[in-house]
């Protein structure tokens, strides 16, 4: 355990948060943030996939969320229809967005006393929407139209949260939360697209399909500043290195992994929050293995070990936050996960 | 009187708008102003009204195996007036009564002066599931057992206020006295345009004072929180409102732990001090070491913390003696005998049938009255008279004369009604009054309250489990 306050309260409080409001606000934004992401690579899956550009885009999302084995033995086979519909609206799946919201949403209930009512009463009607939807509502002529709103929906809860949240350790714990699940999804997209995206054998030499990577870059948003700052040409590399390592891109994995930084340091420094020490030290590592090496270096040396081991940092960091924050000593206490009900 | 209350018909009920309207100005104005109302346009604000409170989530939720259903308690937009001079009668009455519970409460746990003097059988008291034998010799501060006390108040064909229930545990219902407003604010701002309402925004600033008040002696700046049993709590939403209103943190049973005599709370920055818990949980589930032993909403070692005064609990534990029926009916005795004074609001006029003359008028009349079982225990119904059969009361003789102690007689009450919208028209529909007084070193009540509303034709049940709603209750500035 952590510093003790003085029992007699003689010294004036900072606003105190409990551990299990932290680990709520942590995972309120998270839910959230993965909504968005899913909206979104579900979305332009489904522009590429009808116009014939991406053939492999619906099994790819599988991959992306490790979601192989339960869509198979639900739907089998991985078309627009079964996609959409696993993702978006089946509750029997934890990772769609509806089971995703009700998750958001049973978080945020319990943070109702701390948040401002705007937030809950958004997701509130954001959930009540969507908790009504059947698989015709996620139809593959409407995924598009959905998608919209979902990320219409995620992006009026941030900008509540944003201009209505008060500025203390709570903020941090939300942001940690919000940056931890960004830089993940980032990174997993990157990750399974890249290589399904890469020229095979037989097609080296011939013109890359620049249409994929385009497809990708806007799967995280990142088209138009991408083409801002390389307006003559597009490559693999070039495409990866963005979305990974761009410092200006609110999506790469840098940016969020700086993010993070930025906000462990307030809840040590600016808090005095000694539980923080311990996730800094690990992201001090990760951010190292980032700013250290160039793309080029990190795909000659292997694009999918290097992410895959971006991705266990993000686990490491999530459970020193946990450790020194949220869980109870020497109990095992239930711990939410992504696949969290 | 014309327009939409025009086909409006009491009967011989007390009606709270069209019988105030005649004696008060105010009143009749808002009369005049409802009456002159489109009713497509009642019911369009009365839309408005559902799907904002379920937007807003001022809901309690029920669960099951894979979802939360969030319900609404019904809100009628036909507001509940009280003249200035209607709540100079209930304030002083809700004050005296809190006055009384409290000395009365003070006293069974210490000297028990009142049954020594025998004005209250010592068997009702000592006996009864809701007397805690840890509270005896406890000095509690200022004497305040019933810090949150919501007395449940009717109104007779006369007009007369009577008091039906004193809630002295955990009386729930304030947050939606405050959500009401709020929501007349915004969908019926021209009813009340330049009507003196009284406020009632500060409930959540005055109790966070009184639990300050009652926090130990020594602590400047204590640390107060809301204990709740979490959100599968019916409740729940009421809890957070309160805790948002007060400005504490709503905590549970595991967020708090009791270690060198001293109560905290997990935080972020480790163990923190806590000074004074508003609780929103049973006695039974407070200290697994001295309640009830599987209780996991609870605090393990937080009565003795209590006891030693390192931490102030409101309501105070063994408070729930003073709901029972039949203590209820020794109320005017109880004041008169603390407080030597009448009571200001009176009795259902209640016949105690473990008395001799009590027991023989309830005998006598048993088709006129409605007789209730006093204790929680022993799974005896109530019968009410002038619905039963001839059988069945010739039965329920036998059972009353075998245990009469375990028996009150009250009378059919003819509650008062309020104009209440249904689909387009007002109709006249019963009404109860819930006035909350909030006390720590003073009595404090707010000039306000819960009135629930029957919304099925004929019904007398307000609650909402079986077709209650809630309306704005308005207090007139005098």
């Amino acid at each position: 355990m952590n510093a003790r306050n003085d029992a007699d309260g003689r010294t004036r409080r900072s606003p105190l948060l409990l551990s299990r409001y932290a680990e709520a606000l942590f995972w309120l934004a998270r839910y959230m943030e993965r909504i968005e992401n899913l909206a979104r690579v579900l979305d332009v899956t489904d522009t590429f996939v009808r116009h014939g550009v991406d053939q492999s885009g619906w099994r790819s999302v599988i991959q992306i969320n490790a979601d192989e084995d339960r869509f198979a033995k639900l739907y089998g086979q991985a078309n627009a229809e079964n996609v959409a519909r696993f993702y978006l609206v089946d509750r029997e799946n934890p990772t769609s967005i509806l089971s995703s919201l009700f998750a958001a949403r049973e978080n945020a209930r319990t943070l109702r006393a701390l948040l401002p009512t705007e937030t809950w009463s958004q997701i509130n009607i954001f959930y009540n929407r969507v908790h009504h939807m059947t698989a015709a509502d996620a139809a593959p002529s409407r995924v598009s139209g959905l998608c919209a709103y979902f990320k219409e929906q995620c992006q009026a809860h941030a900008g509540i949260i944003d201009g209505t949240f008060y500025r203390d350790q709570s903020w941090a714990f939300y942001c940690i939360g919000k940056y931890l699940e960004r830089g993940d999804q980032t990174s997993r997209l990157v990750d399974i697209k890249y290589h399904t995206l890469l020229p095979s054998v037989e097609d080296v030499g011939s013109p890359l399909d620049i249409s994929q990577w385009h497809a990708l870059l806007r799967a995280a948003s990142g088209y138009q500043a991408y083409r801002r700052i390389n307006p003559s040409y597009m490559t693999p590399s070039s495409v990866a290195g963005f979305l990974l390592m761009n410092d200006s891109f609110p999506r790469s994995v840098t940016r969020c992994v700086r993010q993070i930084e930025i906000y462990l340091g307030q809840l040590s420094s600016g808090y005095g929050l000694r539980g923080a020490y311990a996730a800094q030290e690990r992201l001090d590592e990760l951010r190292a293995a980032l700013m250290d090496q160039s793309i080029e270096q990190i795909l000659a040396r292997g694009l999918h070990e290097f992410l895959d081991w971006v991705q266990l940092q993000f686990i490491v960091l999530q459970d020193a936050m946990a450790q020194s924050f949220w869980r109870k000593p020497a109990q095992v206490q239930q711990t939410q996960t992504l696949t969290h009900l | 009187m014309h327009g939409l209350l025009d086909g409006y018909d009491n009967g011989a009920f007390f009606c709270e708008l069209k019988d105030c309207a005649t004696q008060d100005p105010t009143v009749r104005l808002i009369a005049e102003r409802l009456a002159q109302m489109e009713p497509a346009e009642l019911a369009r604000r009365a839309q408005i009204a559902e799907v904002e409170l379920y937007n807003q989530g001022i809901t309690f939720t029920v669960y099951s195996e894979k979802d939360a259903i969030d319900r609404i308690l019904p809100f009628d937009l036909i507001p509940r007036v009280l003249t200035a001079v209607e709540w100079d009668v209930l304030e002083r009455g809700v004050r005296q009564r809190v006055a009384a519970l409290n000395a009365f409460i003070g006293d069974i746990y210490h000297g028990q002066r009142i049954l020594k003097d025998g004005v209250v059988p010592a068997a009702l008291i000592l006996g009864n599931a809701n007397y805690r034998p840890e509270m005896a010799g406890l000095n509690v501060p200022y004497g305040t057992y019933v810090h949150v006390c919501g007395i449940d108040v009717i109104r007779d064909e006369q007009g007369r206020f009577l008091v039906l229930e004193d809630n002295a545990r955990t009386p729930s219902g304030v947050s939606y006295v405050i959500e009401n407003r709020n929501m007349m604010r915004r969908i019926f701002p021209d009813l009340m345009d330049g009507i003196a309402v009284r406020p009632v925004g500060s409930y959540g600033m005055m109790l966070q004072s009184a639990m300050a008040e009652i926090a130990p002696d020594d602590i400047a700046d204590p640390q107060v929180v809301l204990l709740s049993p979490g959100i599968y709590n019916s409740a729940y939403f009421e809890h957070v409102f309160l805790a948002r209103e007060m400005g504490v943190p709503l905590v549970e049973g595991k967020d708090l732990v009791v270690e060198d005599g001293s109560v905290w709370m997990r935080t972020t920055a480790g163990l923190a001090p806590v000074h004074s818990i508003y609780r929103r949980l049973n006695d039974d589930f407070l200290d697994p070491d001295v309640f009830r032993p599987d209780s996991t909403l609870g605090v393990r070692g937080l009565i003795d913390v209590w006891r030693r005064g390192r931490v102030a609990i409101a309501n105070a534990v063994g408070t729930g003696v003073a709901d029972d029926k039949a203590v209820y009916a020794y109320m005017p005795r109880i004041i008169r005998y603390y407080l030597d004074e009448d009571p200001i609001l009176a009795n259902v006029e209640t016949h105690i049938c473990g008395e001799p003359e009590g027991l023989s008028y309830t005998l006598a009349n048993l088709e006129k009255l409605v007789v209730k079982p006093v204790g929680e225990s022993g799974g005896y119904g109530l019968i009410i008279g002038p619905h039963a059969t001839r059988d069945e009361i010739a039965a329920f003789r036998i059972q009353l004369r075998a245990d009469p102690a375990n028996y009150i007689s009250q009378p059919m009450i003819a509650l008062s009604v309020s104009p209440t919208l249904a689909g387009t028209r007002l109709v006249p529909r019963h009404v109860d009054f819930r006035p909350f007084a909030v006390t720590g070193r003073k009595i404090w009540v707010l000039p306000g309250g819960l009135t629930r509303v029957a919304l099925r034709e004929g019904s007398l049940v307000v609650n909402s489990s079986q077709g209650g709603g809630s309306k704005d209750t308005w207090v007139l500035e005098g």
